[in-house]
């Protein structure tokens, strides 16, 4: 227990005192807010859709979540590679309590900088639906931080060098999320596009974060629960299996 | 010598990786209180006998006891036996001196009342104590190796592994870590057990010394035994007449790469 602790504790203090890193995650996110909420925001509301910059705001709090712990679990390979992974391969400590604790404290950092976009959202004019929601939004903010936060770990566990990180980049991270109706309504797509948007997870962190914040959901939040809760598992379960294989 | 004495047993230890072997059935015995040198050219196969000794690498064939107990089945019983100092820096840059040691002592269990008693009395030992809320990043090379020498003894091992210990340090520092090995040694009683290529550290410092090559033990004794047995006037002599004059070629795999650039980054 007590280690899982310190290894959660670890990874906080490393994210509280890189203050260069949390702004420069924050300008992305930021600039996506500003650009497309005002600059789509008026055909959207022609077309019916209503005020894109609350439409959008979910969407863009899931991005940066999926953004920092996606990399707080592919950290792993420069702990692995630059040596501090082996102090903690060769402590009397389990690999599943070493995942445990890194995994949490990843997710908490990716929940950390959802909360920080979510305040500066309402600095440029987003206003949650209904605020006793907030809460549940903070809870499934959590569980797409922990979703992905395994699955960074998952893949940094199988590969053995940074090489492969451009490919993760462009053949992940972004197609999660592009596809995951961050950026755009689920009705009316295409048939192809829209079941390849049913299979991207973060589409349904989305929609659980549009649900819980302006009280639009397409597929309903316990389906959005459901869907989450079952595919962290899984990636977890994968995660610690492949973490626990690694040799340095 | 009564056999519980032998803190160390290898037996006809092997690991292969798809088809290269790495070590290649080798044998040995260090006694409890020896300190034991690991003499061989880049690549000779000393690493991957120390990770296999320290539970990081699972052997393809042979047996290990550490402290009387095996690597692949009693993994925390030989961790909690032993500390190391690795090759690379295994410190985290981000946390203080202080923090790096808490850290340890959290994973190792230790109560927090001794573990704050004990990262002092080390840290002191290793004069880095007036710069313990520091963050290891702004550290010297030579601190950082003071720093993870403390913190692989805050748990009092038994056995002391040190990989390389002074690669990359320069003489004053190196003298100074070994002067902190020995008189360990001596005052506590710690098996020592490390690896290197520097022969005038293994001739100062080890009282026994199996060279290594090619993943075989090629010879293995006193440093005077050594220079002994193939007639050469110094070690130095004695260790290129064991392993010839070729000069081992070492792939750059990308772990390496990544390392020369991060030491680039770092500089």
């Amino acid at each position: 227990m007590e280690a899982i602790f310190i290894l959660w504790l670890r990874q906080l203090k490393r994210y509280l005192r890189s203050r260069s890193r949390i702004i420069g995650a924050l300008g992305q996110p930021l600039l996506f807010m500003v650009a497309l909420g005002f600059g789509f925001g008026p055909i959207f509301a022609r077309a019916g859709g209503g005020n894109y910059l609350q439409f959008l705001v979910p969407g863009i709090i899931s991005q940066s979540v999926l953004f920092t712990s996606l990399f707080a679990g592919i950290e792993v390979i420069w702990d692995r590679q630059f040596g501090f992974l082996k102090e903690t391969l060769v402590a009397p400590v389990s690999r599943l309590n070493i995942i445990i604790g890194k995994t949490l404290g990843g997710a908490t950092i990716a929940l950390l900088q959802g909360i920080i976009v979510f305040l500066l959202s309402l600095l440029i004019g987003f206003r949650p639906a209904n605020i006793l929601m907030l809460p549940l939004a903070f809870i499934f903010v959590f569980l797409i931080a922990l979703l992905f936060t395994a699955l960074g770990t998952a893949i940094a566990s199988m590969i053995e060098d940074m090489h492969g990180f451009q490919l993760i980049m462009n053949f992940l991270v972004m197609p999660l999320f592009f596809l995951s109706g961050a950026l755009f309504p689920l009705n009316g797509l295409p048939p192809l596009f829209g079941l390849i948007t049913r299979l991207d997870p973060l589409t349904y962190g989305v929609d659980s974060l549009r649900g819980s914040l302006i009280g639009a959901s397409h597929f309903g939040l316990i389906t959005d629960l459901v869907v989450l809760s079952i595919l962290s598992g899984i990636v977890l379960i994968t995660g610690s299996f492949l973490f626990s294989k690694i040799e340095v | 010598m009564a056999k519980q004495d032998l803190i160390i047993k290898v037996n006809e230890l092997t690991k292969r990786y798809n088809g290269f072997v790495a070590v290649d059935n080798i044998s040995f015995t260090v006694k409890k209180g020896e300190v034991f040198a690991f003499l061989g050219p880049n690549g000779a196969g000393k690493s991957t006998t120390l990770k296999m000794l320290t539970t990081l690498l699972r052997p393809t064939a042979g047996e290990i006891q550490i402290n009387g107990f095996d690597p692949v089945d009693q993994q925390d019983e030989v961790r909690r036996s032993f500390g190391i100092v690795f090759q690379d820096p295994s410190l985290d840059d981000e946390l203080t001196a202080y923090e790096n040691m808490d850290f340890h002592g959290v994973l190792y269990h230790l109560p927090s009342s001794l573990r704050r008693k004990r990262i002092e009395e080390l840290l002191r030992i290793v004069e880095l104590w007036d710069r313990k809320n520091y963050l290891v990043k702004t550290f010297s090379g030579g601190m950082k190796r003071r720093l993870e020498i403390a913190r692989g003894l805050l748990h009092h091992p038994k056995i002391f592994f040190l990989d390389e210990p002074t690669l990359g340090l320069d003489p004053q520092t190196r003298n100074q870590i070994w002067d902190y090995i020995k008189s360990l040694n001596k005052k506590e009683n710690i098996t020592i057990f490390f690896t290197t290529h520097y022969l005038e550290e293994a001739e100062r410092v080890a009282q026994r010394i199996a060279v290594i090559d090619h993943g075989r033990i090629i010879a293995e004794g006193t440093s005077q035994s050594l220079k002994v047995a193939t007639q050469a006037s110094s070690l130095e002599e004695a260790f290129l007449k064991l392993t010839g004059h070729a000069i081992r070629e070492e792939e750059a795999t990308p772990v390496d790469q990544m390392r020369m650039r991060r030491r680039m980054f770092h500089r």
